[in-house]
């Protein structure tokens, strides 16, 4: 028993990690119905440049604050001078070009900082959580960091004239430019939250998993089967789906599969999904008039 | 004294076609134009010429500001407020935060505040659904909707494309008498585009007939209403 709860948590940490890559995700879906697929290569990124802080003697929660600022402007201008000249292309052009993007961050990665992995800092203590045997503190220190986001997040949205903005231009872009909205930056503001969310996700999952360039393929992976579960058109609903994801997938790890084949279910989950019900759990069904 | 709006040699295209062939009009200061014409004649088209949202060429002067080459978003920012064709409203959020939107670019919170008063005074259904999605209110409602959120602007010019769209007479009625009030009681000037000519002409004090993207007649309301061919064609007595 107690190696299963064990295992629960530990799912739940890694299912924080999915949840907040879902989570950017979602805010580029939800403006562009596109999926990034690169999402996951500029959280590498992103982890490789708050090491480089690191290492340069900034201490860690600086180097934290200023990573994620500066991904915040990388997706900014990702969005400005590779997406807006291609915004109106057909969706198959731009598949490639986000997975040219992919290739090309962890290429510049690996050219940088070569593919041999390196060991990132937590945060937090290197002990269990407040003499708990059952969940690290940076175990714990992730979840947290994934729910204030989710609530830093559902208060911008919610609340904020701002937040209502990009709201608005997601749902509706010729009314919302009616209104005064400058639709277009909207896109690049979602694309540098998503890349800020991402680099985040990318500086929790790093300690656990070591920094290399080729970290973040498998995680995309379960984000992405999390978003989908979740719903992808729904924020909450993909860190719902996130966590779920997080502790079926170690459950089914332990006691099924064994951790080697553990990725062959996030593929079969996306599938089922898929197949199943494409809106996913919270997300909501687009109805076309025909 | 010069023209709130001033068109001149006005084309527009959709991609290689040309739906407007150099056409001249103008909104006094406090007035009320109409633009009417058959469908297809370029009436809606003119109303997106002037917002900036399609390619133009020719002249549009604002106020004696040149903002033909501005974006629909800047023209917005000068107090343009344009009520689309099928309204426009933002279906999934609620109807305060579609009157939140409306006045997006203003800075003057106080006076906002007000302003959200002055919408539900005039439009009371509104404020009674101010929490539900916009999407669930009738066809009529979301006129007033797509009204008042163009008045939360606090606009010098007021764009409407067919505020009688598909509404039942009576409401058609309310909503006009609205319009008039505004014009009269805050002398916020109109560009008026609509079915029924002689609402529009009713309502508006200069008039234009567009056919097939020229202007064939224009001149006080008076002299169109009153004009055999337009009567025969238009108003249909």
């Amino acid at each position: 028993m107690e190696f299963f709860i064990q295992q629960v948590l530990a799912g739940l940490a890694t299912g924080g990690i999915y949840a907040s890559l879902a989570l950017a995700l979602v805010m580029i879906y939800q403006a562009t119905n596109l999926v990034n697929f690169a999402q996951g290569e500029m959280a590498m990124f992103s982890t490789y440049i708050a090491w480089s802080l690191i290492n340069a003697g900034l201490p860690y929660w600086g180097a934290f604050a200023l990573a994620v600022g500066l991904s915040f402007l990388g997706g900014v201008i990702v969005e400005r001078v590779i997406i807006r000249p291609v915004e109106n292309a057909p969706i198959l052009a731009l598949v490639i070009v986000f997975i040219a993007l992919l290739v090309i961050f962890n290429s510049i990665a690996g050219w940088i900082y070569t593919y041999t992995i390196k060991e990132f800092p937590s945060p937090f203590p290197d002990q269990p959580f407040m003499g708990n045997v059952y969940i690290s503190s940076h175990d714990m220190g992730a979840i947290g960091m994934t729910i204030a986001m989710v609530v830093v997040l559902f208060l911008f949205f919610r609340f904020t004239p701002l937040g209502l903005a990009m709201r608005a231009a997601a749902q509706n872009p010729e009314s919302s430019r009616l209104v005064g909205i400058r639709v277009s930056w909207m896109l690049a503001l979602g694309w540098g939250m998503a890349a800020a969310i991402g680099a985040v996700a990318g500086m929790m999952v790093a300690p656990t998993l070591f920094l290399d360039p080729n970290m973040m393929g498998g995680v995309l992976l379960y984000a992405f089967a999390a978003a989908l579960l979740g719903g992808i058109s729904s924020p909450g609903g993909a860190v719902f789906g996130g966590f779920v994801v997080g502790v079926t997938e170690n459950l089914v790890g332990t006691y099924i599969i064994g951790d080697e084949l553990k990725l062959s279910f996030a593929l079969v989950l996306i599938v089922g999904v898929l197949v199943i019900k494409p809106s996913g759990i919270f997300g909501k069904a687009v109805v076309h008039r025909v | 004294m010069a023209a709130l709006l001033e068109v001149d040699g006005l084309e527009a295209f959709y991609g290689p076609t040309q739906a407007l062939h150099g056409i001249k009009f103008a909104v006094e200061q406090g007035g009320i134009t109409t633009i009417l014409g058959a469908n297809g004649a370029g009436k809606t088209t003119t109303l997106r010429a002037v917002c900036g949202m399609i390619r133009t060429v020719g002249s549009i002067r604002f106020d004696g500001q040149a903002i033909d080459g501005l974006s629909t978003a800047e023209i917005v920012r000068l107090g343009v407020a344009h009520v689309p064709e099928g309204r426009g409203t933002f279906v999934e959020l609620t109807v305060e935060e579609n009157l939140k939107l409306g006045a997006y670019t203003r800075q003057d919170e106080s006076q906002v505040a007000a302003d959200f008063e002055r919408v539900y005074q005039h439009f009371p259904v509104l404020a009674e659904r101010r929490g539900q999605q916009a999407g669930t209110l009738s066809g009529g409602e979301q006129q007033m909707l797509a009204i008042g959120r163009a008045l939360m602007l606090r606009p010098r010019l007021l764009v409407l494309d067919e505020p009688s769209f598909g509404l039942a007479p009576m409401l058609v009625e309310g909503i006009f008498g609205i319009m008039r009030a505004i014009n009269a009681d805050e002398g916020v000037s109109m560009l008026l585009v609509e079915q029924n000519a002689s609402l529009a002409l009713g309502l508006a004090d200069h008039a234009y007939l567009l056919e097939t993207g020229e202007v064939v007649m224009s001149g006080s309301s008076d002299v169109l209403q009153n004009d055999e061919s337009i009567r025969r064609s238009y108003l249909g007595y």
